[in-house]
């Protein structure tokens, strides 16, 4: 498979991964305000905050609203153009790279990306967000659904799938541990000092992850240690960081060829080793360091994994020579839109 | 949904003069005037949606908002029977061969120039003649691999080639989802049993790629390289790769090592035989060509030369479609293969001849001018329909550069019925069929049909407001 095929599929699948994750996070925090009737309006703004952090772009919203109210938090993150997190950019660049590798990928699947893509710019989409808002992240949700549903049954399991797999299930990783991490920023409680998550905090992150079912029946603890042993040290949860580790440690294997339990790449070694830590570690443990602290270490090494994946299959070492020009053409991106569109049409 | 049509002074595809349907349309007709008008409406807007769904787009180019558009299409077919197909295609195969031995005489012996059939300084000056590539040989012989000829129907009805699109002719993926639109929301309008079918053309230029590999043993790898997904047939490139089973590449896919072409996959480097490209010449190699390229393939050009790879179409082939040696296909015709051309050229002037010059600036205001190295319909001159200033506009331009422009009179082109925001309304057609030419030359029986939607409109092309048809070539 093409090297950079590989990598437009991988991020299309976060893409898709990442719009499900916000429109998830972003109805749920919705919920959760809901129930705060005493708050006055001037802080629903500090309730959200805690959302665009994890999301990475604070300074951003700040020069694009400098007076925040609740509803600007809410555009922002959705459906504002200007934030390339937000769920309408993440859709536009994963139908973009579907467009990009639509060779490779089944009709269908394309269609519902291509779908998505369309509603998210409808006209009914910004009526729906205004009238009727869980209706709107209800239709997203849906759409990635039936996205990996189709992608499940249309697509075979090839190299591309490992790929595609690979991104989902990195980012989901991800975005676990930032909706756990949501809980470290919340705001003062009115008098003076920093709030701390209670259960309707945790009710909401469970929530979000659609794993409140799945946690009562497995009668954990509504608490900050209850949550993370499920959400990040669960076997068999879907969306677990150690479910989601396990399931990229197998990809990458997968594509290298190579058995599990051992490494051939960098990529494998360091996922296998990420495995290994959550496989035999504790809530406790992690509850110990801080949790702030552990679930920060976790991201970075799924960062890390990100980078090796990319050096590994995509830039591949033994190229680095012509690599190097590749780089300084990459400048060149004005360059090359302008020339694509120079070719003469016949 | 028929009544009232009017097929007024111009040839009709579907009419006669007088108003009856011409028999080989006759079925056609009888299913459209079956039809309800609120039915066809929104079964004409579901074809629509299908082409948005499909994401059957195109952008359109200074434009600023350089968005993505569909390419209009309208659901009534144009129907070609099968005695004038025979001819079209009899014309066409005699066309692209003669042009092929044409470009293999011009970058050998040019025993053409030496004869005096054509002044050497035509081909001097042509924009996209290739002098570095002299005495190359390619595979077969074979230059232009995929045509796609402009042909299109005077008062009388009789088909002219209007330009041989011999370098990356565009627009099949059109001819195949057009006839995929139209099968799946009319499917009412077909008598499958009479039309023939265009599915195999993704399969016959495959076939045509695999037949001019430099390698004979083994299964060559064929690629289709895209200049990248901001061009506007980007959606085309995806799409034939996809009916292929190649890979689609960019430029920066492809490295070459030792005059050999690889592709860089995610298990090394993988050799590349044959490359369809949809990048022009200019753009391939940096080394040879714009040094400022970034979409080409340093070194592309050394592999081609040392024969280690195949491109379709040739380096080299915008010599044979430059509009000043379209005036002389019909003496290359001649030249080669000792025949008289099954079809004609439309009338041309050359305003390099003084001759010619003297007549085009005399008439100018009914002539179509043309400058010699556009395409796409930029560049154009409709005399009739200019304004005063355009017309002394181009005069002036004329003057400054002969070389650079040729004039032809306005045919009127021939009118097929078509859906206007309700009504049934004649607008101006051409055609254009594809040609493949590999281990024989071979035409899918069909191909684009362009319309021009807006009303008295004789540009068809879809950078300017055209839009097209399905095309039905009838077995019988």
């Amino acid at each position: 498979m093409l090297s950079r095929v590989a990598n437009t599929l991988y991020w299309m699948a976060r893409y898709v991964e990442r719009a499900d994750n916000l429109a998830r996070l972003i109805d749920v925090n919705r919920h959760l305000l809901l129930d705060n009737e005493s708050l006055g309006s001037d802080r629903i703004a500090d309730f959200w905050r805690p959302i665009i952090l994890c999301t990475g772009d604070e300074e951003l919203f700040q020069s694009l609203y400098p007076e925040t109210h609740g509803e600007d938090v809410i555009r922002f993150l959705t459906d504002d153009p200007r934030n390339t997190s937000s769920i309408a950019s993440c859709v536009a660049q994963a139908r973009e790279s579907a467009r990009t590798v639509r060779d490779q990928l089944s009709d269908e699947m394309w269609e519902e990306i291509n779908a998505l893509h369309l509603f998210v710019r409808s006209d009914e989409a910004a009526h729906l967000l205004l009238e009727a808002p869980p209706r709107y992240y209800e239709r997203i949700r849906r759409s990635v659904a039936t996205f990996l549903g189709i992608s499940a049954t249309t697509h075979p399991r090839d190299e591309g799938w490992e790929f595609m797999e690979l991104g989902r299930y990195l980012e989901r990783a991800d975005k676990t541990t930032r909706f756990l991490d949501t809980t470290s920023y919340l705001p003062d409680d009115g008098q003076g000092s920093i709030g701390a998550p209670g259960m309707l905090h945790w009710t909401a992150i469970l929530g979000s992850c659609g794993a409140l079912g799945a946690f009562r029946s497995g009668h954990h603890r509504l608490d900050a240690e209850g949550a993370l042993s499920f959400l990040v040290f669960s076997r068999n949860f879907p969306r677990s960081v150690r479910y989601c580790v396990e399931r990229v440690d197998e990809c990458i294997h997968q594509i290298s060829g190579s058995a599990r339990g051992g490494f051939l790449n960098e990529a494998e070694r360091e996922s296998g080793m990420l495995l290994a830590d959550i496989s035999y570690g504790t809530a406790e443990e992690a509850m110990a360091l801080g949790l702030h602290a552990y679930l920060d270490g976790l991201q970075q090494r799924f960062n890390n994994i990100g980078g090796l994946v990319f050096e590994t299959f995509v830039l591949m070492p033994e190229m680095f020579e012509s690599q190097r020009s590749m780089q300084q053409r990459g400048h060149d991106a004005i360059t090359a839109w302008k020339e694509q569109q120079e070719q003469q049409q016949q | 949904m028929l009544e009232g049509y009017q097929p007024d002074d111009f040839f009709d595809e579907m009419f006669f003069s007088d108003g009856t349907v011409r028999p080989h349309c006759a079925p056609l007709f009888d299913r459209i005037a079956a039809l309800d008008q609120n039915d066809f409406e929104a079964r004409k807007a579901t074809c629509e949606l299908y082409f948005l769904k499909q994401g059957v787009t195109f952008n359109v180019y200074h434009d600023s908002r350089g968005s993505e558009r569909i390419f209009p299409f309208d659901p009534v077919p144009r129907v070609i029977p099968a005695n004038e197909w025979d001819h079209l295609e009899s014309g066409l195969i005699q066309r692209i061969t003669a042009l092929n031995l044409f470009l293999h005489d011009i970058y050998h012996d040019q025993q053409i120039l030496k004869d005096g059939i054509i002044p050497r300084s035509f081909i001097e000056q042509a924009r996209h003649y290739r002098p570095e590539f002299r005495g190359i040989d390619v595979p077969g012989d074979i230059y232009i691999h995929i045509c796609g000829s402009d042909l299109i129907r005077d008062d009388k009805g009789e088909w002219l080639v209007l330009e041989d699109n011999g370098r990356c002719p565009s627009g099949a993926s059109y001819l195949l989802e057009n006839r995929k639109a139209l099968k799946r929301v009319f499917p009412d309008l077909f008598d499958t049993s009479s039309v023939r079918s265009v599915d195999s053309y993704p399969l016959d230029v495959l076939e045509m790629l695999r037949h001019i590999a430099p390698r004979k043993s083994g299964n060559p790898v064929c690629v289709l390289l895209t200049p990248g997904c901001h061009n506007s047939a980007y959606f085309e490139h995806c799409y034939l790769a996809r009916e292929m089973g190649i890979e689609i590449v960019e430029g920066r896919d492809l490295v070459v090592r030792d005059n050999v072409v690889y592709m860089r996959t995610t298990r090394g480097l993988e050799r590349v035989d044959v490359i369809y490209r949809r990048i022009d010449d200019d753009f391939i190699d940096p080394v040879v060509f714009r040094k400022d390229s970034v979409l080409g393939v340093p070194g592309i050009m050394n592999a081609y030369r040392a024969g280690n790879v195949a491109l379709a179409n040739a380096v080299g082939t915008g010599v044979a479609d430059d509009k000043a040696i379209y005036a002389f296909v019909p003496d290359i015709i001649r030249y080669y293969l000792a025949q008289e051309p099954i079809l004609q050229n439309v009338p041309t002037y050359l305003a390099a001849k003084d001759d010619d010059l003297r007549y085009i600036l005399d008439h100018l205001p009914e002539l179509v001018v043309k400058a010699t190295n556009e395409s796409g319909g930029y560049g154009m001159l409709m005399g009739p329909a200019a304004s005063k200033s355009e017309v002394a506009e181009f005069r002036e331009r004329i003057i400054a550069d002969p070389t650079n422009y040729i004039a032809q009179p306005v045919v009127s082109l021939s009118r097929c019925p078509t859906w206007c925001e309700g009504n049934m309304e004649g607008r101006h057609v051409d055609l254009r069929p594809y040609i493949i030419y590999g281990e024989t030359p071979r035409i899918v029986p069909g191909g684009l049909t362009r319309v021009a939607l807006k009303k008295g409109s004789l540009v068809v092309n879809s950078s300017q407001g055209g839009g097209s048809k399905d095309t039905w070539v009838l077995r019988q």
